[in-house]
């Protein structure tokens, strides 16, 4: 696992972004902060003090590389906004969410961040490679920025106008139409959005995001955002919650939604709430191997695309390999012991490293 | 959009906490229909539909259903109930509905030109064709061809299909010609999507004619009947052998224009009712991976003799389940060969895309969706109505190619036809469980029963569709996890492992 926070003894060290613009003879990182107009060096020594901004003795620099962005503060620490390296970037809007899902890999916190993230990402925008090929965005809810997320979409189809940009988001917003037409007008054909949908009963989805009436307001918002010609993707978790009524989803997507470009059922990321809310949420996945199968296949036949995210193939049926995805970011994936005697490795997008709970039927599949 | 975020917000909660407040179920609007013993199917407005034990739509309508009942949450989930009387989600309704019906959108894309009369085979069926060599009489003149031609480009559809029929339409080639190449040249202002049908009986090519087919990419229509000798017995040819024309006919315009442009129809007569496993046999053995067991077409026939038509419907029936079966297996077996008639219906029952389809559809595809242009100038609403006019009963004439648009397609004979074409209005399919698959059909109610709107119980259109319709919801019922997969397969065509 790739750290993406460390920490250092700050030296004139004010809060900015600095980019790594190239290694040094010994070893640091030579960084330039476009807001301050000055370089600044990253070091795990401690370098000579006529170099005036500097963060020193840093435990390791192994996980930054040259091209990445990183948020610096007085204190010292030091967090990766961008690597240069990875194809699983984002942009963090908030840690702010209208709906507090039972399996949350990222618990939602209360804080007023919105200011704070908006002037980052602002900045982060404008430095990001214009070749970027793609970008994530999310929270949290990113749609909660109200106003200014609209304004971040707008600077986004400036500086990076030929990204792919996906939007993480509970779609909540987007059954007030005005939102919706918003989006529209940022004009962006490379804005994908996707919108978790976990039952076809409106009780369950609400259960499952713990917010009453957020299954009307999804589905007015896939309708809203389909109306002002946006792409979807659907996104289910599978766990103890939503396994049941799989194929009657399923069913209830091509009918309703099947304007979706894409739908995604991802496998549980023990991490967040979920070790919290085990009991309700954790199963093995060989026991919703059927509802899974039935669900994929019918979408399928109906020629939507589908995709299995975080499932490993040891715990899917032959029939479903072709649609896993290696979908773990690479900085928390890694393989098992287990693995390293697997046929299938190379095609595998092996385990959270994030979780703190896998299956007990991760198996090596022998050639 | 923000919303206000207590503490108190992220105290996890119980299920019932999100159930919504109301005492009673409120019901949507559904009807429902028994599919076997056992089992009766729900279906909404949409179209949407369950299948259930029998009673069900009693114990909904009483109010008997529980919520902790998996029915609850499905009744819920389709929207046949609700927890108000207009639900929340009102507006997704609206759009389903708006989308199956939205073949109407256009209007008229099927542009049917009977180009001559005249045809070299005399099969004892066809009400229409003369073997005559007498051009002027019926042939259609270039005049007339030229108004109906600019008629079809007035049509808001920006997609137009282009059909010539006969009699045999090659033998008047030029007209066909005429045509293709006038509608080119208007088209370059109007630029629609146009598509060229030529219905054949695929024993007059030559190679001026297959080169200009192959030119404006025309698609060949012929009539195929299954096996020689049935074959050869429905399309009597005198001193030759039709069968082997018309797969000498196939063969060589799949070589000249390729594979897929080629496509066969099947006539089905009192003797091919006998015989539906060897024709799906013959269509498999002449490379078609497609065959509609189309009902015997009542218009050859006494259609007011009743008892006749009731007979030629049971027999058909029994036909058509018995090549359904056929097919299912070879399916099964992995051949991929598709019952088009069937896959009309799964697409309405199945998807929630709209199904155009001229002859099941509600509104009818009269008008909306097809017109015809006789040899003698005459518009008339469907093909079958222009049967009728040979027969000498001119009721679904519209007027001629002369008059102006309006009167023709909004007329008053297109608003008196308008009456009766929507099955939602019309007595017995008004409350039918089969209604949203079903159509309406003026035209065959008129001919065989004296009354545009027809009587349903005696209706052979009634007992046919409901029938047909039925035994796909009891296959759905008895085998559906089997057939799922094959019957996607025929709603995409696409076969099942790529
Ligand atoms: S053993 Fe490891 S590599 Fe093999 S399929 Fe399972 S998780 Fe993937
Ligand atoms: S024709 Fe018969 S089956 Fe069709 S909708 Fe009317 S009543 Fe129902």
């Amino acid at each position: 696992m790739i750290q993406l926070r460390t920490r250092g003894i700050p030296i004139n060290i004010t809060e900015t972004l600095i980019k790594v613009s190239y290694i040094n003879a010994v070893g640091e990182l030579v960084c330039f902060s476009p807001s301050l107009n000055k370089t600044v060096l990253l070091s795990t020594g401690v370098p000579p003090l006529e170099r005036h901004l500097v963060i020193a003795a840093i435990p390791s620099l192994k996980d930054f590389g040259i091209g990445d962005i990183l948020l610096i503060s007085p204190n010292g620490t030091i967090s990766s906004l961008f690597r240069e390296q990875s194809a699983h970037n984002t942009l963090f809007i908030t840690d702010r969410c209208n709906s507090n899902c039972l399996m949350c890999s990222q618990p939602p916190k209360n804080t007023d961040d919105l200011d704070y993230f908006f002037e980052i990402n602002s900045q982060l925008i404008r430095m990001l490679p214009p070749d970027l090929k793609e970008l994530g965005i999310t929270g949290g809810e990113p749609t909660i920025l109200g106003s200014r997320f609209i304004t971040l979409l707008e600077l986004i189809t400036e500086y990076l106008p030929n990204t792919a940009i996906h939007i993480l988001t509970n779609g909540r917003s987007f059954a007030w139409k005005n939102v919706a037409q918003a989006i529209q007008k940022v004009c962006n054909p490379n804005l994908v959005f996707g919108i978790p949908l976990y039952s076809d009963y409106y009780q369950q989805h609400d259960y499952i995001v713990q917010a009453k009436g957020a299954f009307n307001q999804t589905i007015l918002g896939f309708h809203n955002m389909a109306r002002y010609g946006q792409r979807l993707e659907l996104r289910i978790v599978l766990h103890k919650q939503t396994y049941k009524r799989l194929p009657s989803l399923a069913k209830y997507i091509f009918m309703n939604l099947p304007f979706v470009e894409h739908i995604a059922l991802m496998g549980l990321e023990y991490t967040g709430y979920t070790p919290k809310n085990s009991d309700l949420l954790w199963m093995e996945p060989s026991e919703y191997a059927d509802e899974l199968e039935e669900a994929v296949s019918f979408l399928d036949g109906m020629g939507l695309a589908v995709s299995i995210y975080n499932l490993q193939l040891c715990l899917l049926k032959p029939s479903l390999w072709k649609f896993a995805r290696k979908s773990i970011s690479d900085w928390k994936q890694e393989y098992l012991n287990e693995c390293s005697r697997c046929s299938l490795v190379a095609e595998c997008g092996g385990v959270f490293a994030t979780s703190k709970k896998h299956s007990g039927k991760i198996k090596a599949i022998a050639k | 959009m923000e919303l206000p975020i207590a503490k108190d917000f992220r105290k996890f909660k119980g299920p019932e906490f999100y159930e919504a407040e109301f005492s009673e179920y409120f019901l949507l609007p559904f009807k429902f229909h028994r599919i076997n013993d056992e089992k009766e199917v729900l279906v909404n407005e949409v179209g949407d539909f369950l299948i259930v034990p029998i009673g069900t739509a009693r114990r909904i309508a009483s109010r008997d259903i529980q919520k902790d009942e998996l029915l609850y949450e499905d009744l819920f989930a389709n929207s046949f109930i609700s927890n108000k009387p207009i639900p929340d989600l009102i507006d997704v309704l609206a759009t389903r509905y708006r989308t199956k019906k939205s073949f109407l959108d256009d209007f008229t894309a099927l542009h049917i030109f009977v180009v001559s009369l005249r045809c070299n085979h005399s099969c004892h069926y066809c009400q229409v064709s003369r073997v005559s060599e007498n051009r002027q009489e019926f042939d259609i003149s270039i005049e007339d061809l030229t108004s109906g031609i600019e008629h079809m480009f007035r049509s808001p559809s920006p997609s137009i299909t282009m059909e010539f029929q006969g009699g045999e339409p090659l033998l008047a080639f030029d007209r066909v010609k005429f045509g293709v190449e006038y509608a080119l040249k208007l088209n370059e202002t109007f630029k629609k999507d146009i598509t060229f049908v030529v219905c054949t009986n695929a024993t007059v090519f030559t190679d001026e004619i297959l080169e200009f087919c192959k030119e404006h990419q025309i698609i060949i229509s012929t009539s195929l009947d299954g096996p020689e000798f049935l074959h050869n017995a429905n399309r009597p040819k005198s001193g030759a052998k039709s069968y082997q024309m018309v797969i000498d006919g196939i063969n060589r315009a799949r070589n000249q224009l390729g594979e897929d442009q080629v496509s066969a129809l099947m006539t089905t007569t009192s003797l091919s009712l006998e015989y539906p496993i060897e024709i799906i046999d013959n269509y498999i053995e002449n490379g078609f991976s497609n065959i509609f067991l189309r009902p015997i077409s009542p218009y050859g026939f006494a259609l007011k003799n009743s008892k006749k038509n009731r007979y030629h419907t049971e027999k058909y029936l029994e036909f058509y389940k018995k090549g359904l079966k056929y097919i299912i297996e070879l399916n099964k077996q992995g051949v991929f060969f598709v019952e088009d008639y069937t896959t009309i219906i799964l697409k309405k029952i199945l998807t929630p895309f709209p199904v155009s389809y001229v002859d099941l559809q509600s509104p009818a595809g009269m008008i909306n969706n097809v017109v015809v242009f006789n040899y003698d100038g005459y518009v008339y609403a469907t093909d079958e109505s222009r049967m009728l006019a040979e027969q000498g009963d001119f009721t679904f004439r519209l007027g001629h190619v002369k008059d102006n648009y309006r009167s023709i397609f909004y007329g008053e004979k297109a608003r008196f036809l308008s009456q009766y074409w929507s099955n939602e209005s019309l007595a017995g399919c008004a409350d039918c469980g089969l209604q949203s698959y079903c159509g309406a059909d003026p035209v065959f109610h008129y001919a065989a029963q004296g009354d545009f709107e027809g009587y349903r119980p005696t209706s052979d259109f009634c007992i046919k569709n409901m029938e047909i319709i039925r035994h796909i919801f009891d296959l759905l019922d008895s085998d559906g996890k089997a057939l799922m997969p094959i019957f996607n397969s025929w709603i995409n065509n696409r076969p099942r492992y790529q």
